[in-house]
Formats: C-alpha cells, structure tokens, sequence
C-alpha cells in the first residue's frame, strides 16, 4: 500500500515532465547536439573524407574574416533577402486585406494564394531557371518583342538577384498573406466603424488600425521571413544548373552563404572551414532577429 | 493522477522509447542475405548502360536483385557520395567513382573495401596501367576500385553545317584539318565566315575544349605528386588556358556551360557543329539530339593526338552489408564482358586493352555518328593515353579555373585579368 502511494506521489510529479521530454530529447538529439559539434569542428583543420587533421583554435574564424568570397556571399544573401522579402510583406499585407473584403468564391481565392508554396521547390526553381533562360526563357522573348536585347539573367549580378527574388516572392507572398488574413479577421470591426464616423480615410485605416493591430503577425511573420532568406539555398541552387552549380555564377554572383557553406564542405572537402561559415551564419541570423523586432517594435501599438 | 493520465504518461515515456529506438536502431531489421535473397544497390552517375547486364547476371546468380539509382548531375552525385563515404553509411553497396575524384576518395580508403584481399593484384594487369593505378593507394597496399570505362576522346562534328559552311565533310578529311589545335582554331574561323548565322558556332563551350587540350598536356596539371598547387609553373596550363582563349577571341564559342539546360538545348537546336567527344559523350549526344539528328553528326580523331575525359571506377563501401556479392558484381561488370556490353549500350570505351584487337570492337560501327567506326576511333585515342595525375583538390581548382574562363567567355572579364584572376582563385580553392 505505501509503495502503491510512494509510486503514485513520484509518478505526480514526474508525468509533467515526461509529457514535455520529447521535444527536448529530440531537440538534444537533432539541435543541440549538432550545434555544439559543429562549433568544435570549426575550432580544427577538418578534412571531409581525410578527418581531422588537428586543432587549430580559431584559426578558421579568423581565415573566414578576411575571407573576401565569404563576404561576397553575405552581400549576395542580404541583397537577395532585402530585394525579396520586403516586397514580399507589403504585398502579403496588401494581399490579406484584399481577401479579407467581401469576395465572390472567397474561399477559392484564399486557398489559390497558398497553392505556390504547395509546389515542390525543386520544380519552381527548374520552371524559373527555363522562363529566366538566356537562349530560350519566356521572359527574354517577351523582352524581346518590347524591342529589348536579351539578358543574360544568370550572368549579372542584379538580373540574377531580381530572378531569384521572383522566385522566392512567388512561393512565399500567398503563405504570408494567409497568416496575416487570420490576423486582420481577428480586428473588432467597431475600431473601423468607428474611425469611418471620425471620417478616416481607407489609407488612414489601413495604418492607423490595420497596421498596429496586425504588428505581432508582422513581427513573427518577418523574423520566418528573415530565417528562410539569410538560409537561402534551394532556389540560387537551382537557378544555375550544371555540374558546377553550387558555385553560383561565373563569379559567384549569386552564391549564398549557404551555397558557400556546401561548396567548401563538399567541393572544397573542408569540413572544420565550413562548419565555421554555419557558426558565423546562425549568429548572423541572430543579429539579424534582434534587428527586426527593434525595427518592428516602432511600429506603433494601438492604445 | 486519474487512470487516463497515467495511461498518457505511460504512452509518452513509450514514445520517448521509441524514438530513441529508432536512433540508435535502424539496422536490426535488416536480415536478408542469410536467406539467399539479397537485394544489392548500386550508385552510378550518368548512364552506364547496365540495364542488359543486370538482367544477365540476375539470372546466372539466383536470389540476387539489382537495383541502381543513376544521378544525372555528376556534382549533385560527388556530393552525396562524399557525404556517404564521409558518415560510413546509406551509400549503398556499389558505387561509381569518377576519374577527378579518385585521389579525393583514395583519402578515404579504409571506407571503402580493399579490392586486394579479393584477388584484385590476379586482374590488374589486364586493364591498361593509369585504369589499374588510379584507384591504389600511394603506398601501393590498398585498391578501392575496379576500372570499367575510359574517355578516350575523338571530336564530333556536324557533317550538315560542315557543308553548309563550305568545309568538307568526310572524317578522314576533317581531320586533315587540325591536325593540332592551331589548326582546329583556323578551321574554326573559316567555319564561322562560311556559315554565316550568328547563331550556330564553332565550338560549345571554352572550358570543354580547355579541359580536353589540358588532359592532353603531360602526366600532371594543377598539381603535382606532392599535391603542391603547380598551376603557374605547369606549361600545360598555361598552355590550354591561351589555346582557350584564342577561340573565345576569335568568337568560335556558342558560350553554353557543360550539362546545363542551354547546353542541352544546344544539341536540340544546333547551336554549335563541333564538341570534344570522349567515348561516352556519343551516348550523352544521342540521348540529347535525339533520332532528328540521326547520321547527321560524325566523328573525327581530336586535335593533338588522343586525350582523355573522363572515366569511371567501381568500388565497395564498407557500409554496404552484402559486400561478398557486391564484390562478385563489379568483377563481372568490369570484366571483359560487362566492358562490351556498356561499350554496345553506351559507347564507353573500355579500360582493358586486350579488347581493343577483338573484332567486335575493332569493327564497331555507330549508325547515330553516320556509321563512324567508334572502335578505331576512340582506340586510337586510348592508347596515346597518358596516365594524368590529378590531386585530391583537382575538382574545386577545376571549378575556380572553369569559372573564372567562363567569366572571361562572357565578357565580364578582359582576358588580361583573367589569368591572375584563374590563379588566384585556384590558391584559395587548394587550400
């Protein structure tokens, strides 16, 4: 009887704890522990297929500072993240408060904004690389008859950042804007009734009450924004194709860090190296988080 | 606590079980092979022309099945393979390596099974020398893999422009052409006058004929033995680098990069009439043009004199569970008859020269090449063969070289400053 009541006492206090284990026993397993390897294989000289070739402290860090093609990286993967995502979110906004109004086949409509994040990326980006194709893209014909001479998309360094972006705004606009939609219904309607009594505008209202009331769905909304851009990968990956595509461009136009970062562990076979680019890059990110929500929290709540 | 929570708990304890489990687990379940049925995997890039192979061997070998997974981009495949070899796991039980990644994989040798406790030292000699060292270690004791084909290069050209643009078209003629690649240049030139469409060239790309001359060049290219980064001192370089550089001057060039979408859009739409041409390339040209083109492509000896492009071993990871079968695999299709048998699917030339006298493929005839006799040809080619040295960082100093001439191709680049820009990327590229 007393160890029947000793077991249900301990068990009382342990169940909560079991409950939330599997997350964190997941996440040791597959997070954390990857990370803290990768910070001491970035601390050696780290051979892919040779091993480890010994510990060399910060070494690769400091390589990585003065690394001009990691730099070029960087500058890619911001410029291609600013020149997406910000078009992308006004459009969302913009997006969301269209479905929100009084629409035939609503439904149909919101569902049809989500379909281009269903595609598989790998088919989106083979789609873009033939419409943005040198020889035989879609887009170079259609420039073609406005009497345009044919650019060469993959070859220059903002022709490529604009392709990629388009890429990345098609598959992702629509899944913003749903989540901002799920907001903006969540708005009382009384403030828009009663700012129309005070005889505000349709502009006034979208930013004086829209705005501020959907500014935690901004926030969360850019900081995935802004995770998914700087780990831009898949699309500039398949934007070129051919052996050497991880290489992004001639001259690396349009290499991100993350294509750098699995240039040098496998092209390159320099594991510690690269494990020092994906170091840099999650601490990159965190800056860049912290940056938005200081940015965002200006945007002024409604009181 | 009520009964119903309990029983939650316990569920969720249980799936903490599981889970970790599943991690650690995962290879219990596999029992076959002790029951006689083994299902063995294999991991080419391309297309090896094995189909008719694996079917002959299924039925002399009861209980054995073969599946093969066939990655077309041969970057996508070094990549995933090195990852495998990396991890000691999941890469299946056999596995292509290609000819720039030998020295790399040789790294990690005691990855893979040492072909030489299984009588590898009784075969060697059959295959030609540089097929049967490329894949032994340095110290001479461990072999990862078994030759099976060599890119032993020709040129192919399209006999249709050819005329068009006023040149001849038979291939011993063609050939009398260029006999070095000065010559092929100038024919080049005399091509682009009489063709006159500034849409079909000469050549499909720079960096494909600069790797052809470069193979061309002597027993080492970026780097030497030692692994020391040679490219400014090397000749060869240099050498096929000016060579290259001199037909994107003269314009020759349809400026489509190897294995990309313009590159085979190229073939559809001829773009370009001439493209260095190792023995595999045939298979790669057919399946791109396609029966349109049928007869109105041909083949001609490369300017030079032979030359080599590629090349494929095949070798046993050490992860693979079936590796006695899997060993027993790659030595028939590296044997005599699994050579012929790619040879007749795919054109690949085989890497055992005692083939090259046997009349099935001295006399091999290609309908698609306009009846070209690919056996004479492409022997030809194998046997000024001279075993190329290429260092465990060839494939990254390639690809910064291939790069940065591409850039150069373009325009982006003045050819002046392409040559420091090549080197300079290759130094941090053999880091």
């Amino acid at each position: 009887m007393r160890i029947r009541d000793r077991f249900a006492k301990t068990e009382a206090r342990v169940a909560p704890y079991a409950f939330i284990s599997p997350f964190f026993i997941v996440f040791a397993i597959f997070g954390l522990f990857p990370l803290i390897y990768t910070a001491w294989v970035s601390l050696h000289d780290w051979s892919l297929l040779a091993g480890d070739q010994g510990y060399v402290g910060f070494a690769n860090y400091r390589e990585l500072f003065h690394d001009s093609d990691f730099w070029r990286a960087l500058t890619n993967t911001v410029g291609i993240f600013l020149l997406a995502t910000i078009p992308q979110l006004i459009l969302a906004t913009v997006l969301a408060q269209v479905l929100n109004a009084r629409l035939r086949a609503r439904t149909f409509w919101r569902m049809g904004v989500l379909l281009p994040n269903v595609t598989s990326v790998a088919a989106v980006g083979i789609i873009f690389g033939l419409i943005f194709s040198r020889d035989y893209g879609v887009v170079n014909w259609g420039l073609g008859h406005l009497g345009v001479n044919p650019i060469d998309w993959q070859g220059h360094r903002w022709s490529s950042w604009f392709a990629i972006s388009v890429m990345v705004d098609w598959r992702w606009t629509g899944y913003n804007a749903l989540i901002l939609l799920a907001s903006l219904q969540s708005v009382p309607k009384e403030l828009y009734e009663a700012a129309r009594i005070d005889g505000a505008s349709a502009w006034r209202q979208f930013w004086s009450i829209t705005v501020p009331m959907l500014r935690p769905t901004i926030i969360f909304v850019s900081i995935v924004a802004t995770i998914g851009g700087i780990q831009l990968f898949t699309e500039p990956l398949l934007f070129g194709s051919g052996v050497n595509a991880i290489s992004g461009g001639n001259s690396g136009q349009y290499q991100t860090v993350a294509m750098y970062l699995v240039q040098q562990a496998f092209t390159g076979q320099r594991f510690g190296y690269a494990s020092t680019v994906a170091w840099v890059l999650f601490l990159i990110i965190a800056v860049f988080a912290v940056i938005n929500v200081a940015l965002l929290r200006r945007i002024k709540s409604v009181e | 606590m009520n009964r119903t929570q309990r029983i939650a708990a316990a569920a969720a304890s249980a799936l903490v079980v599981g889970v970790l489990a599943a991690g650690c687990g995962g290879s219990g379940s596999d029992s076959e092979g002790s029951g006689g049925n083994v299902t063995l995997r294999v991991n080419l890039f391309g297309q090896f022309g094995y189909k008719d192979l694996y079917k002959q061997y299924e039925k002399d070998h009861p209980g054995v099945k073969i599946v093969e997974t066939a990655e077309g981009d041969l970057g996508k495949y070094n990549t995933k393979l090195s990852q495998q070899i990396a991890a000691n796991a999941a890469a299946g039980d056999v596995v292509a390596i290609e000819e720039g990644q030998t020295v790399n994989f040789l790294q990690a040798s005691d990855k893979f099974v040492n072909l030489q406790d299984h009588g590898y030292n009784e075969l060697k000699d059959a295959y030609l020398p540089y097929v049967a060292n490329a894949t032994t270690s340095a110290d001479g004791k461990t072999t990862i893999g078994l030759g099976t084909d060599v890119g032993g290069l020709a040129m192919c050209y399209r006999r249709d422009l050819f005329e068009k643009a006023g040149l001849p078209t038979d291939r011993e003629e063609v050939a009398k052409l260029w006999p070095t690649w000065d010559d092929f240049i100038a024919t080049g030139e005399k091509f682009t006058t009489g063709i006159k469409d500034d849409k079909i060239h000469f050549i499909d790309a720079a960096t494909n004929v600069y790797n052809s001359i470069l193979m061309q060049g002597g027993d080492e290219t970026y780097f030497d033995r030692d692994n020391k980064l040679v490219v400014d001192s090397n000749p060869a370089v240099k050498n096929a680098w000016d060579l290259a550089n001199k037909m994107i001057d003269a314009k020759l060039t349809a400026k489509v990069q190897a294995f990309t979408k313009e590159w085979n859009a190229g073939f559809k739409n001829g773009s370009f009439a001439t493209i260095a041409c190792p023995a595999w390339m045939t298979g790669y040209i057919k399946g791109q043009a396609g029966d349109a083109f049928t007869g109105k492509w041909d083949i001609a000896t490369v300017p030079g004199g032979g030359g080599n492009w590629g090349g494929s071993w095949l070798a046993v990871p050490k992860s693979s569970k079936h590796q006695k079968e899997a060993i027993d695999l790659i030595k028939f299709l590296a044997s005599d008859k699994g050579q012929m048998g790619a040879f007749k699917s795919e054109g690949r030339l085989p890497s055992l020269p005692a083939l090259y006298d046997t009349p099935e493929l001295k006399d091999a005839k290609n309908p698609y090449f306009n009846d070209a006799p690919i056996g004479q040809l492409f022997v030809a080619g194998a046997k000024n063969l001279k075993p190329v040295y290429l260092g465990a960082k060839n494939v990254p100093v390639r690809d910064a070289f291939e790069n940065v001439l591409r850039s150069v191709e373009s325009g982006d680049r003045s050819e002046s400053k392409g040559w420091p820009a090549a080197v300079k990327a290759a130094e941090k590229a053999a880091k």
